[in-house]
C-alpha cells in the first residue's frame, strides 16, 4: 500500500511540475499576473508530493518490504538502519528519485527566498525549473520507478547493498554531490529567464550569484567527500582515479568555478554578460551530461552500477531538449544583451577572463579525455582508452598557469592597471614563493625535485598574493578591528576559497611525491619500518559484524620507541553478497596518514599480506576542498543579497 | 557582433549528441565482432620482467590461455588481482599479462608486492598491441584457444562468477580439441 502511495505521489508531482512548466511561463510571456502568481504554490505542491514519495520509499526500506523490487535488490534485513535508509540512493532508481527530490527542494527554496525578485523573473525561473522537473519525473516514472513490485511471489530477504557502499560515505556523498549538480539548475534557470526577458543587469547577477555559489560549494564538498571515501574505502590509498564518473562531477565544478567569477564581474562591471549566460548553460549541461554518462552505460567505469541503453536514450532526448533548446535560445537572444562598460587589455576584467578560459580549457580537457574512447568507437576506428597519464600531462601545466594568473588578477585593478603597479604589488610574493619552492624539497625531502618546486611555488604564490591583497585592505584603515568587521562575508569567503586552492595544490604535490608504501608478508611478531615508523604485527583474529564476518589484524605502531597508535585493519566477508572487502585502518594526521590494509592470509603460521602506506599531507587535499566549499557558503551571508535590488550597475 | 558565432556552442552540442547516440548502440562490454573467433594479432614485444626477452604469439600457442590486460593506474585491476591469484593457484590455465600503457618500474613493483599470477607479462608500453586487440580500457580478459584464436572477451573485473563461466568455456575448448 505504501509503495503505491509513493508512486501515486510521484504521478501527482509530475502533474504539478508540468503545470509549473506551462502556466507561469505563459503568464510571464503575456504579462498575466494571476498566471504568474501560480508559480509559488505550484513549486510548493511539487515539493510536497516528491517529499511524500521519498518518505514512502524510505518507509519501504526501513520496514524491509522486499516485495518492492528496488528494496529487495539493495537492502537486507540484517543491514544496519542507517544503511537501509541511505540505500534509498544506493541504486539507479532511488538516486534519480533523490535527484528529482533535490530539484524540487531547490525550486522550493527559490520560491521562498525571492522577496526582491520581480514577479515575472520569479515566474520564469520557477517555470524553467518546472520544465526540468517534468523531464526527470517522467524519466523516473517511465523507465525507472523505484516502486515496482515483485508480486505475487517475492523474496524472503533482500540481496543486500553492495558492500562498497555500506559506509558513512554513502550517507553523505551522493546527497552532497546531487545538491551541487542540481543546484546549477537554478543558475541555469536564471540564465534562461534572462534570455527570455532580455533583462540582464547587475540586479540579475546579484540574484543568481548566491544560488550559484551555494551550488558550487555543495558540488565541491561532494567531490571532496567522494575523494576521501575512495581513499579509505577502496583499500589502497588512492584519492583520484580520473574515472569517468569522477570526471563527470569535476567538469561542472570547473565550469561552475568559471561561472561564479564571471558572475562577479557581470555584477560589478556589467560586462561578460553573454559569456556568463553561456557558462551558466554549460555548467548545468555538464551536470546533465554527467547524469547521462553515469546512467546510460556508454562508458565503462568502476562506478557503473546500473546501465541500460533504453534509459540512456531517454536521458539523451532530455539532454537534446534542455541543452539544445537553451543553446538555440542563446544563439538567437544573446545579441540583445549589451555590455555596460569597457575595460583595457591589462585589467582585472581581462585577467579574470583569462582565468575563466583556463578553467574552461581544463573542463574541455576532462571532457575530451572522458569521451575520446567513445568518439573513436563511434567513428568505427577501434576502441582505445586514455589513462591518468593523459590527464596529468595536461592538467598540471594548465593548473600552474591558472594559479599564476590567479595571483596577478587579485593585484590588478578594474578597468585598467599598470605594469609598474603590478610589479610593485607582486615582487615580494614572487620572491617569497620562489624561495619556499626552492628550499622546501631540500628540507622536507632529500634534494631538489622539480615537481615539488613547481607545486610549492605556485601554492605559496597563491597564498602570498592573497595575503598581500588582504593586508593592503588595511593600508588606510584607522582601526584594524573596525576594518575587519567592515569587510563583507563574501570577501572572507573569497580569501578562504583561494587559500583552499593552494592547500589542495600542496596536498597533491606532496602526497604524490613523498608517499611511501610497502607490502609485506607478516607473521605474528614481525616488524617492518617505513618512514621512521615501526609497525609490529600482533596477529589476526575473527570478529563478527551485523552482516559480515572479518579477520581483524592488530598492528602496533611506534616512532623511535614511543607508542603512536594501534591499528586494526579488517578483511571482511559479507555473507549475503558473498564478497570480500578490505577495510583499511588509518591513523590520520594533519601532516601524515598511516594507512594499513590486509591482503590475503599466507600459510598456516598466521601470516598475512599486509600493506603499509605512509601518506604525507594527504589530508590537505580534503581540507583545501573544504575551505573552498566553506568560502562559497560564506558569500551568501552578505547583507546586500537581502536588500531590495535596484537594477543599477554597482560601480566598485 | 558576428551573430553566427553564437551558434557554435549549439553546433558543437549537436555533434556531441550524435556521438552519444551512437555510443548508446555500442555495448562497451562486448568485443568488436571483428576479433571474436579471429586469431590473436601478431606481435613482437618485450617481456615486462625480462626486458631483453622478446615475446611473440608463438609463446602461448599450444594450450588455451587467458590474456589479462592490466596496468598499475587502474583501480579495478587491484580489485581483480586476488581473484587472478586464485585462478593461478588452481593451475587449470595459464594467465598471460598484457601490461598496458604502464611504467616498467611501477608494474614490476606491483607484481612483487601483490604477487604474480602471470606465466609471463607482455610489456605494451605504447599500447600498440592493445590497440590491435581493441582494448577499451583495463582490466580486460581474453580467452584464447590452443591455436591462439580469441574465443571470449570479458571487460571489467574478473570475479569468482566470471571465473566459473570461464571454466565452463575452457572445458568446452578442451573437449573440442
Amino acid at each position: 500500500m505504501i509503495p503505491e502511495l509513493g508512486e501515486f505521489a510521484l504521478i501527482l508531482a509530475l502533474g504539478f511540475s508540468f503545470i509549473l512548466a506551462v502556466i507561469p511561463l505563459y503568464g510571464a510571456a503575456t504579462l498575466n499576473t494571476l498566471w504568474m502568481d501560480y508559480a509559488k504554490p505550484l513549486a510548493r505542491a511539487q515539493f510536497t508530493f516528491l517529499l511524500i514519495s521519498f518518505i514512502c520509499l524510505g518507509y519501504a526500506f526501513a520496514n524491509d518490504d522486499f516485495s518492492v523490487q528496488y528494496v529487495a535488490n539493495h537492502s537486507n534485513s540484517q543491514l544496519p538502519i542507517e544503511f537501509k535508509l541511505s540505500a534509498i540512493w544506493g541504486g539507479h532508481e532511488g538516486s534519480l528519485l533523490l535527484w528529482a527530490f533535490i530539484l524540487s527542494g531547490w525550486t522550493l527554496a527559490v520560491s521562498l527566498f525571492s522577496r526582491g525578485l520581480p514577479l515575472d523573473m520569479l515566474a520564469r525561473v520557477l517555470g524553467v525549473m518546472g520544465i526540468i522537473a517534468t523531464g526527470f519525473i517522467s524519466f523516473l516514472l517511465w523507465t525507472s520507478s523505484p516502486f515496482e513490485r515483485y508480486l505475487p511471489r517475492f523474496p524472503a530477504d533482500g540481496a543486500d547493498l553492495n558492500p562498497l557502499l555500506q559506509d558513512f560515505g554513502l550517507i553523505v556523498h551522493p546527497p552532497m554531490l546531487y545538491m551541487g549538480y542540481v543546484g546549477f539548475s537554478v543558475a541555469f534557470a536564471f540564465a534562461i529567464a534572462a534570455l527570455l526577458s532580455g533583462r540582464l543587469d547587475a540586479a540579475w547577477a546579484r540574484w543568481s550569484r548566491p544560488w550559484t555559489n551555494v551550488a558550487w560549494a555543495f558540488l565541491g564538498a561532494g567531490i571532496t567527500l567522494g575523494s576521501w571515501w575512495a581513499y579509505y574505502e577502496l583499500g589502497w590509498g588512492g584519492w583520484w582515479f580520473w574515472d569517468p564518473v569522477e570526471n563527470a562531477s569535476l567538469m561542472p565544478w570547473l565550469v561552475g568555478t568559471a561561472l561564479i567569477h564571471s558572475l562577479a564581474v557581470t555584477e560589478k562591471r556589467g560586462v561578460f554578460k553573454s559569456w556568463t549566460l553561456l557558462l551558466a548553460i554549460f555548467a548545468f549541461s555538464l551536470s546533465l551530461l554527467g547524469t547521462f554518462l553515469v546512467r546510460s552505460g556508454v562508458l565503462t567505469s568502476v562506478h557503473a552500477f546500473a546501465s541500460d541503453p533504453e534509459r540512456g536514450f531517454f536521458i539523451l532526448v532530455l539532454l537534446l531538449l534542455t541543452i539544445g533548446g537553451s543553446l538555440t535560445l542563446y544563439a538567437f537572444k544573446a545579441p540583445n544583451v549589451k555590455s555596460e562598460s569597457s575595460f583595457g587589455w591589462l585589467s582585472r576584467e581581462m585577467l579574470l577572463l583569462i582565468n575563466n578560459v583556463f578553467l574552461v580549457v581544463m573542463a574541455i580537457t576532462v571532457l575530451l579525455g572522458t569521451l575520446y574512447p567513445l568518439l573513436i568507437d563511434a567513428l568505427g576506428s577501434g576502441k582505445i582508452s586514455v589513462g591518468p597519464p593523459y590527464f596529468n600531462a595536461l592538467f598540471v601545466p594548465i593548473m600552474s598557469l591558472l594559479a599564476l594568473s590567479m595571483g596577478i588578477s587579485g593585484a590588478a585593478r578594474w578597468r585598467q592597471t599598470s605594469v609598474a603597479g603590478l610589479k610593485k604589488q607582486l615582487l615580494v610574493p614572487a620572491i617569497i614563493s620562489l624561495v619556499v619552492g626552492i628550499i622546501f624539497p631540500f628540507i622536507y625531502g632529500d634534494g631538489f625535485n622539480f615537481r615539488v618546486f613547481l607545486g610549492m611555488t605556485i601554492s605559496t604564490w597563491v597564498i602570498a598574493t592573497t595575503a598581500k591583497e588582504f593586508k593592503d585592505k588595511f593600508r588606510n584603515a584607522n582601526s584594524i578591528t573596525a576594518k575587519l568587521s567592515q569587510l563583507t562575508p563574501s570577501y572572507y569567503g573569497m580569501m578562504l576559497a583561494h587559500v583552499g586552492v593552494a592547500v589542495v595544490a600542496i596536498g597533491i604535490t606532496l602526497v604524490s611525491t613523498y608517499s611511501e608504501e610497502r607490502d609485506m608478508r607478516m607473521a605474528p611478531g614481525d616488524k617492518i619500518e617505513l618512514a621512521d615508523y615501526q609497525f609490529e604485527f600482533k596477529g589476526a583474529k575473527k570478529v563478527k559484524g551485523a552482516n559480515f564476518t572479518a579477520d581483524e589484524g592488530t598492528i602496533e605502531v611506534t616512532l623511535e620507541g614511543e607508542p603512536v597508535v594501534t591499528l586494526y585493519p579488517q578483511k571482511r566477508h559479507y555473507t549475503v553478497k558473498r564478497s570480500m572487502m578490505t577495510e583499511a585502518s588509518i591513523d590520520a594526521g594533519l601532516f601524515r596518514d598511516l594507512y594499513l590494509a590486509m591482503g590475503e592470509p599466507l600459510g598456516d603460521d598466521g601470516a598475512w599480506a599486509i600493506r603499509v602506506h605512509y601518506k604525507p599531507y594527504v589530508r590537505w587535499l580534503w581540507l583545501g576542498g573544504l575551505f573552498m566549499a566553506l568560502g562559497g557558503i560564506l558569500t551568501v551571508f552578505d547583507k546586500r543579497y537581502r536588500k531590495k535590488s535596484t537594477g543599477e550597475v554597482a560601480h566598485a | 557582433m558576428p551573430r553566427l558565432l553564437l551558434f557554435i556552442p549549439l553546433a558543437l552540442f549537436i555533434s556531441l549528441s550524435f556521438f552519444l547516440w551512437k555510443g548508446l548502440s555500442i555495448d562497451p562490454r562486448e568485443l568488436p565482432s571483428a576479433l571474436i573467433d579471429k586469431p590473436f594479432p601478431e606481435f613482437q614485444v618485450a617481456a615486462l620482467l625480462q626486458p631483453e626477452r622478446m615475446l611473440s604469439k608463438a609463446d602461448f600457442i599450444g594450450k588455451p590461455v587467458l590474456v589479462n590486460v592490466w596496468a598499475t593506474w587502474c583501480p579495478s585491476c587491484r580489485q581483480e588481482h586476488e581473484q587472478l591469484l586464485r585462478i593461478a593457484q588452481d593451475n587449470k590455465i595459464n594467465i598471460i599479462g598484457l601490461n598496458y600503457k604502464d611504467e616498467r618500474a611501477a608494474a614490476t613493483n606491483w607484481l612483487r608486492q601483490l604477487g604474480n599470477p602471470y606465466a609471463f607479462n607482455i610489456y605494451d608500453e605504447a599500447g600498440m598491441l592493445g590497440l590491435d586487440l581493441g582494448v577499451y580500457g583495463a582490466p580486460e580478459t581474453y580467452l584464447l584457444d590452443a591455436q591462439g584464436v580469441v574465443r571470449h572477451r570479458h571487460v571489467g573485473v574478473v570475479t569468482a562468477q566470471t571465473w566459473a563461466k570461464l571454466q565452463v568455456m575452457i572445458q568446452k575448448l578442451g573437449v573440442n580439441q
